[in-house]
């Protein structure tokens, strides 16, 4: 009789046991998780069966939060510690927030990105987001029973690298294996595209509640490639409530009204931008601090009127995209809406209007962009084998270097497919220069000034030699998150200077290592146990990637003695993981790491030439 | 390093090193080839693969975009004969053509300020007529007669034709 095998807790079992991934929607107004369960992306609710989180954080004196609608419910009488639309501020300075003056809160202008002051001391966007990320978490651990393996973190395809940089810190922060950041709009597209069995051009119209996207995209059999992207990072909903907001302003005559009045009426102003959708005329009541009565009567008419300009806004960057991707409106065979903002007519209408046709509106626009985002985790966490789909998304904005004058010189054009890298030399100034300042930028504009600025460095050591002799290259790697590393180096004399830097908007690592302590602190874990728990993570899903790859191809790729090698490796990695010294783990991590440098070469040789015959196989069948 | 980088971008795809190219043919190996070494591929893998993953897919979006665009094709293949048609020292330019741009240039100021969309469209059939004639000079010059020397001459012409396409798109901007 054979034995029962019981595993030991805590440790994974089969190799090809189903991992747990979640897709995770970080919207300005509202969040969502979803997975795939049973072969199917759901939306996972909370314990009152509500799916939607608002995006709302609430900090209270004694350092604890509320988050979501708890949250929001108490917007109205403590509008400086409860935070909206943090989204809106990630990897923002306070002088790109226009309507910086319209909101609530005690903005502190940090260098880089804005702070905000509460009632528990001075918070970071990152910080209000990962809040919004835990309970989320929380959420999805609770329902499938485990740990997460990883999760897909959406974000608006215009988001230049800072916002991005902020996003995958914010998750950290959070305690989340970020699979990827995954584009709004292309999740979307997954969403939509396996479900209808679409192929051809569609064009994915993104407008949330802080974000506007519009993406380009060339569906085909397994394949999601966006051809062009464009938008507008600080365009939304919001905006459309405001303008509500200052029409009531005007009409009742008001000039100064207190933060919590601010805070009403704007949750007013929201409010019957959403009855609008279904009712011709609503009506905006509400009774001010003051004891004021606010009365008035709101037209969809008068509406469309005042939101005239915003609606427009959003199809400029839609025209660019279709000039980019080198198409007419007439090329593009549906248009599918996503974000709670297109449910107002009058955008559907003009979208339609631009297209020649009417958009698709038959997937929810607040879950879509979670759906994909589950389905391409799924994906992502090594789930499925077969019948898997490409994924060919692009940079959104041209990055640069500053040269003379203020100029810039790009280097990555915008839409270029990611991963993707490009180097560029450069030369010195002047005689006998041996530092040079790298500015790195993004945006399309000419002048410096006008792009955003993402990261400074210098290269040193460069040997003393006459004006333009030395030869300095300057590497961009944008990855598949999108995310942007730069490298330089001197080529001219074989004196190497190297420097590696990763752009950010003034959070150091010593401030994300402090908040990462602070919210331990207050939850009172110990930051060692948790080092401890991720390490063994790590190690964990290292040695099980390893071991898959020696069983596909172990026997093929490595003689005796290399198997033997690995294995060893993997063998005293498994057996510092049952141990509790996060010194050991790390070392042996790092050593299985180093020990299958050569085997993953030969492996992704193999997939080269995998690919390669098998594109000559299908050749000789035609 | 990987053993394999040292193929160049048609080797890469199994394709022949020409100028005529079957586009079907690349972009089935481009997808092909990325199906393999994507990083979507390799999100849970040990940090090594991961990075080759990186490495590959990068090169092989390189590869794809210098292929797909047909100056940048042309330009690549010279380079695998030595010859480095763009650099700053070969700009000699036959006076004709030089005064022919001028004429197109000057054509395309007027349309602009005139905000005359029909002359902007009748400019652009024209130059694309002409961008599409030197295309067709270039694959005989590089794929039948092997005459790198006169294909660099007729590189640097076709660059003339996209710049001055590009400014046209930006005066549809300008004039939308």
């Amino acid at each position: 009789m054979a034995l029962l095998q019981i595993a030991e807790p805590g440790m994974s079992t089969a190799p090809h046991e189903h991992r747990l991934a979640v897709g995770i929607d970080l919207g300005t107004t509202n969040s969502l998780v979803a997975t795939v369960r049973n072969g199917i992306a759901v939306v996972l609710n909370d314990d009152h069966g509500r799916a939607l989180l608002p995006s709302v954080v609430r900090y209270h004196a004694d350092g604890a939060t509320s988050v979501g609608y708890e949250a929001q419910a108490r917007q109205g009488d403590d509008p400086h510690n409860t935070v909206v639309s943090a989204k809106r501020f990630m990897g923002r300075g306070l002088k790109d927030i226009a309507d910086a003056a319209t909101m609530p809160y005690r903005f502190v202008d940090a260098p880089g990105m804005v702070q905000l002051k509460t009632a528990a001391g001075v918070k970071s966007p990152v910080e209000v987001s990962a809040e919004i990320l835990k309970v989320l978490k929380a959420r999805a651990e609770a329902a499938l029973g485990g740990e997460l393996m990883g999760a897909v973190i959406t974000v608006p395809a215009y988001f230049d690298d800072a916002q991005r940089q902020a996003t995958k810190d914010a998750a950290r922060l959070a305690g989340l294996n970020v699979l990827r950041l995954l584009n709004e709009p292309t999740a979307a597209a997954i969403a939509y595209g396996l479900d209808n069995g679409a192929e051809g051009i569609y064009a994915v119209y993104d407008l949330g509640g802080g974000t506007f996207d519009i993406s380009i995209l060339r569906l085909t059999r397994g394949v999601f490639e966006v051809l062009a992207t464009n938008g507008d990072s600080a365009l939304g909903g919001d905006d459309f409530d405001r303008r509500i907001y200052c029409w009531v302003l005007e009409q009742a005559g008001l000039k100064v009204i207190d933060d919590h009045d601010k805070a009403l009426l704007l949750a007013k102003a929201r409010e019957a931008k959403e009855m609008l959708t279904e009712h011709p005329e609503v009506k905006v009541t509400a009774v001010l601090s003051t004891g004021e009565f606010i009365d008035l009567d709101l037209t969809e008419a008068q509406f469309n009127a005042m939101t005239a300009s915003l609606v427009n806004k959003t199809l400029v960057p839609t025209r660019r995209a279709l000039r980019d991707a080198g198409l007419e409106p007439a090329d593009v065979k549906g248009v599918v809406m996503v974000g709670g903002s297109t449910r107002v007519p009058r955008i559907q209408a003009a979208v339609g209007e631009f297209f020649g046709q009417t958009p698709l509106t038959n997937l929810d626009p607040d879950r879509v962009v979670a759906l994909g985002a589950a389905i391409q985790a799924n994906v992502l966490a090594g789930n499925r084998q077969e019948d898997d789909w490409l994924l060919l998304d692009v940079v959104p904005l041209s990055l640069g270097l500053e040269t003379m004058g203020g100029l810039v010189e790009k280097i990555i054009p915008r839409n270029a497919t990611i991963p993707t890298a490009r180097a560029q030399e450069f030369t010195t100034f002047k005689d006998g220069q041996t530092a040079m300042a790298v500015h790195v930028v993004q945006g399309e504009r000419e002048l410096v000034a006008d792009c955003r600025s993402l990261a400074r460095f210098e290269l040193r050591g460069i040997p003393p030699m006459v004006a333009g002799a030395a030869r300095i290259r300057v590497t961009f790697q944008v990855d598949a998150d999108g995310l942007l590393s730069v490298s330089a180096r001197e080529l001219s004399t074989g004196v190497e200077a190297h420097i590696e830097v990763k752009p950010s908007y003034g959070l150091t690592d010593d401030e994300v290592a402090r908040m990462l302590r602070d919210s331990y602190d207050h939850a009172r874990e110990d930051m060692s146990a948790r080092q401890l728990a991720e390490l063994k993570v790590d190690g964990q899903r290292l040695v099980e990637a390893t071991e898959i790859a020696l069983a596909e191809n172990g026997a093929e790729l490595l003689d005796a003695e290399e198997r033997e090698e690995i294995e060893n490796l993997i063998a005293a990695l498994k057996k510092a993981l049952e141990g509790d010294v996060p010194q050991a783990i790390k070392r042996a991590t790092e050593a299985l790491n180093k020990g299958t440098v050569e085997f993953a070469a030969r492996r992704m040789d193999l997939s080269v030439k995998k690919a390669l015959t098998g594109h000559k196989i299908e050749e000789l069948d035609v | 390093m990987p053993h394999d980088f040292s193929r160049n971008h048609f080797e890469l795809f199994g394709l022949p090193p020409r100028f005529g190219l079957d586009a079907a043919a690349l972009e089935h190996a481009y997808r092909g080839m990325q199906a393999e070494v994507h990083p979507d591929r390799y999100a849970h893998a040990g940090e090594a693969e991961k990075r080759l993953s990186m490495q590959w897919a990068t090169r092989v979006n390189e590869a794809y975009q210098t292929l797909r665009r047909p100056f940048e094709r042309a330009r690549y293949l010279l380079e695998l004969q030595g010859i480095h048609a763009m650099d700053p020292n070969n700009t000699a330019m036959p006076p004709d053509f030089l005064m022919q741009q001028m004429e197109w240039r000057e054509a395309l100021e007027e349309a602009r300020s005139g905000r005359d969309l029909g002359a902007l469209q009748r400019l652009e059939q024209s130059l694309r007529a002409v961008a599409q004639a030197l295309q067709t000079e270039l694959e005989g010059l590089l794929d039948e007669r092997h005459d790198y020397a006169q294909a660099a001459e007729v590189l640097r012409k076709y660059r003339f034709m996209e710049k001055l396409l590009a400014e046209i798109d930006a005066a549809y901007e300008d004039i939308e």
